[in-house]
């Protein structure tokens, strides 16, 4: 058994549900890919693979596709909304977005997502303290009405 | 039911009145809108559209479904860099599975009524809105010299939504586009820069990128520095800030037209937080924005133009140029867009750059369209903007220096750096 997984589940289970605002609504579940640092979508995902390849930022080399990525914002470039929609077209975002305040880049790529593919992450904005007590959340479950819950 | 308040005309576009495609853009509008908790949307002027970047098939398909359902921009709309050179392409290494795709998206911000610019600076040769005018602009480093060097107001429009503010002529009442969210957050104290390093124009995009990385979102104000940073020093800071940030606006005391002096631009507000960088760690930001490829080391390419090179850019680069050759193993490229070109050979600076050796792209970048040969593989800039992207985007090595390094090293075929004005000292 990996005790890892248990003593983050206890962990997790500590800070109890996150109440966060739906900017766009959805459910998902999946494992936690959380930094503090910013990323920009272009020049950081890879749409064809799901990789993140800006060199400078700590989840480089790591893949969002199907993750549940935890990011306190985007940053940088405008185009950041056209490489996360040609994600969802091809199947490699992330499964479901969660950062610290609003963030209408990711939003608006969801929202036209759904206009042209019938589908779209969730985009969950949380307050300050509850996007950092995901630092210690490793799989997590997004729920229709914005609430976090750990698992 | 959305909690923006809409007028007549609003609701007659998200009534399909006029045509699918400005229902599909009203709908993305209201629905963002309700996003940044805006309560009524406002008139835009003009708009830069930068959703006009091929990104793959879900760009195109999305410029498509607005062209077919008859979108047409409302007010004047500049175009920014798209996915290819439209003619120029066959002359660097693009597939024409991407130059087949990316010009028929152009075509299809054509056919909407988008002026065919296609630069990231349109301010450099287009009409610009004035202080106080409400736009909508794309392309986050043009974005920043509309709001600071000029003074219009536009919020962060990503690509995508940039293209239904002009097809409809509205935008969100909220963050840039009103007063009480332009107040300075950051003061950035620039009095410890020596004399020496305050004239080298090498210091905007260190400084935009030291700055971005700190201030990630907010309202930065630059003050003391002792020199007067003309335009393309201020295109050059905001582009780096706005990369290694999400800086949308910065004012300037005594030189931006919202800050004459600390009050205005703080708006009366005491700054939440102070910075002061000197030399030392501006010139570990410069050594930061290389990765990859140090002095000394051989060199395939010399690129300049991020924000796209300007008249006096060309000026300058052929004052540098004249009367030598780049070196046998390295070639310089030059991104710009059609109309600066055009000037540029008319003022005659391009007889020089072009007998060194120096090619010209227009219409894109780099960045924006595959079209380096995988023989290159060492870059050197003296945009922050480049040096940046380069390595997860064209996953290749940089090297950043000023225009004279950039230039020096061509010919000599390898990196080389005047550290003159970086070393501590008046």
């Amino acid at each position: 058994m990996d005790r890892r997984a248990v003593s983050d589940r206890s962990a997790a289970s500590d800070s109890g549900p996150l109440i966060g605002r739906a900017l766009v609504a959805g459910a998902a579940e999946g494992a936690v890919l959380y930094s503090s640092e910013p990323l920009s979508f272009w020049g950081g995902y890879d749409a064809e693979t799901g990789e993140i390849i800006d060199r400078r930022h700590p989840l480089a080399g790591q893949v969002g596709a199907g993750r549940i990525l935890a990011i306190p914002a985007t940053r940088g470039s405008s185009t950041t909304t056209a490489v996360l929609l040609e994600a969802i077209r091809r199947g490699t975002a992330p499964a479901a977005f969660l950062t610290r305040g609003p963030d209408t880049f990711l939003a608006l790529a969801a929202i036209v997502a759904a206009q042209l593919y019938d589908r779209a992450p969730p985009v969950i904005a949380l307050s300050r303290e509850e996007f950092d007590a995901l630092r210690r959340i490793r799989h997590a479950r997004v729920e229709p009405g914005g609430t976090v819950l750990a698992r | 039911m959305p909690s923006v308040r809409l007028d007549e005309r609003d609701l007659a576009f998200l009534g399909g009145d006029e045509g699918e495609g400005a229902r599909l853009a009203m709908s993305i509008l209201v629905r963002m809108a309700d996003v940044v908790g805006a309560r009524e949307l406002l008139d835009i002027t003009a708009a830069h559209i930068d959703s006009s970047l091929y990104q793959g098939p879900a760009t195109l398909e999305f410029a498509e479904r607005l062209a077919d359902g008859g979108a047409r921009v409302r007010v004047p709309a500049t175009l920014n860099v798209s996915g290819v050179d439209e003619h120029g392409w066959r002359e660097w290494d693009v597939d024409e599975s991407w130059a087949e795709p990316a010009r028929r998206q152009m075509e299809a911000y054509e056919a909407m009524g988008c002026e065919p610019t296609w630069t990231c600076a349109p301010y450099q040769t287009q009409a610009r809105p004035g202080v106080g005018e409400q736009v909508a602009w794309g392309e986050s480093s043009a974005i920043v010299f509309a709001n600071s060097v000029l003074g219009a107001r536009t919020e962060r429009y990503p690509d995508l939504l940039d293209i239904c503010c002009a097809v409809t002529g509205r935008a969100p009442a909220a963050g840039l586009h009103l007063t009480r969210n332009r107040a300075g957050q950051v003061l950035v104290d620039l009095s410890r820069i020596p004399r020496r390093l305050a004239a080298e124009p090498a210091l905007y995009p260190v400084l935009g990128h030291w700055i971005g990385l700190r201030v990630e979102g907010r309202i930065p104000v630059l003050d003391g520095l002792p020199a007067r940073p003309g335009e393309d020093d201020l295109k050059a800071l905001g582009a780096a800030m706005a990369s290694s940030g999400a800086v949308g606006l910065f004012h300037w005391v005594g030189l931006t037209p919202e800050a004459p002096d600390p009050d205005a631009a703080f708006q009366g507000r005491e700054p939440a937080t102070r910075l002061r960088p000197g030399p030392t760690e501006l010139r570990a930001a410069r050594d930061e924005l290389g990765s990859g490829l140090s002095d000394a080391e051989g060199l395939d390419l010399v690129v300049l133009g991020s924000p796209h090179f300007s008249l006096s850019e060309f000026a300058a680069l052929a004052g540098l140029v004249e009367g030598r050759r780049c070196h046998a193993g390295v070639r310089l490229v030059i991104t710009t867009g059609r109309a600066v070109r055009a000037l540029a050979r008319e003022a005659g600076y391009l007889n020089a750059i072009e007998s060194f050796g120096g090619e010209l792209t227009v219409d894109t970048c780099i960045l924006t369209t595959p079209m380096l040969p995988e023989s290159i593989r060492r870059l050197m800039t003296n945009s922050a903007k480049y040096a940046w992207y380069t390595p997860g985007l064209l996953e290749r090595a940089v090297a950043f220096g000023s225009l004279s390094d950039c230039v020096e090293s061509a010919v000599a075929g390898r990196v080389t750096r005047d550290e003159g004005a970086w070393t501590a000292g008046p």
